[in-house]
């Protein structure tokens, strides 16, 4: 990673695509326009951020829902402390995981450490899928839980004031 | 913000750019162009089925995925615990915070996940002290501690 640094230039660019590329013929060019570059500086800065990986990609992200992948099941688990990583590093690569994360307690609420995301095309697949994951981990699988979700309330990009 | 999902047919076309644009994108002069020729299609067609994906929700982005935190920025998954009788309250309360990114309603005692994408690091504590402020329900901060692995997409 570089120690690339945001300037007025990329603000005002991540203020004109946070929300999406225009889909024009030169939407590089539709996007400079409204901010007074050229669309070559607009590439050339969004290839910096690329680079520096401040941009994760450029690209479509589907909403899972209208593409049939209803079950989204956050899992989440209570596993020993000392073993989070190489467990964390064992749920992640399973392919049905997208995302996995260690994150604090909140007991007496919240009692889980590790976060996977789950997907399947339904709760069904996505509920024998967890166990898979709880055979897995046998006995370091202390006590774990499903959320799934029943709506998406917002999704929109990062946005920048 | 509730958006409508209209079920729409998917073409093999469809599929192909929900797939392959999961990939990446060209940052190039005429992109749509350079997608359209690497799967046998044309400008205008690509261009077409892009605005229907993206009107219909069926792609609910299309354009840079910024990482919060290498953009200097604070990210965070939090979550409430809010009565049925009050949760549009609620939402329309958190939904109006910009730093909400993502905001799911989810089958648990805590049954309000969003996620915070703020502009500094100190603006994740401040935000989350405001959304208790604001809606009076006590705001979970679980902030990831390790990444271990990121790779969502789904093929059609």
């Amino acid at each position: 990673m570089s120690n690339w640094q945001m300037d007025e230039t990329d603000r005002k660019i991540i203020k004109a695509t946070q929300e999406g590329l225009p889909l024009v013929e030169a939407p590089y060019e539709a996007v400079g326009a409204e901010i007074g570059l050229s669309g070559d500086e607009v590439r050339q800065r969004l290839n910096a951020m690329l680079d520096a990986g401040v941009i994760r990609r450029i690209g479509a992200v589907p909403n899972h829902y209208a593409l049939g992948y209803t079950a989204n099941g956050m899992s989440t688990w209570d596993v020993p402390d000392e073993k989070v990583k190489e467990i964390g590093e064992k749920i992640g690569a399973l392919d049905f995981v997208s995302h996995c994360y260690e994150r604090p307690r909140h007991q007496p609420i919240w009692n889980y450490n590790l976060f996977a995301m789950v997907h399947g095309k339904d709760k069904e697949t996505c509920m024998k899928r967890v166990e898979m994951i709880a055979q897995m981990l046998g006995e370091d699988d202390r006590g774990h839980e499903v959320l799934f979700s029943s709506k998406i309330l917002k999704k929109t990009g990062l946005r920048i004031a | 913000m509730r958006r409508k999902i209209d079920p729409i047919e998917l073409d093999d076309l469809d599929r192909q750019l929900i797939n392959e644009l999961q990939n990446g994108f060209p940052v190039s002069e005429r992109p749509f162009h350079d997608v359209a020729v690497q799967l046998g299609s044309d400008e205008k067609t690509v261009l077409a089925k892009l605005t229907r994906l993206r009107e219909s929700g069926v792609l609910s982005r299309f354009g840079p995925m910024y990482h919060a935190e290498r953009m200097g920025g604070g990210l965070t998954l939090a979550a409430l615990s809010i009565p049925e009788d009050d949760f549009d309250r609620v939402n329309d309360i958190v939904n109006a915070f910009p730093e909400v990114a993502h905001n799911y309603k989810r089958e648990h005692e805590l049954n309000m996940w969003f996620v915070l994408a703020t502009e500094t690091p100190d603006r994740v504590e401040e935000c989350c002290h405001e959304i208790t402020e604001a809606t009076g329900y006590q705001v979970y901060n679980m902030p990831k501690k390790q990444e271990f692995f990121i790779g969502l997409r789904f093929d059609v």
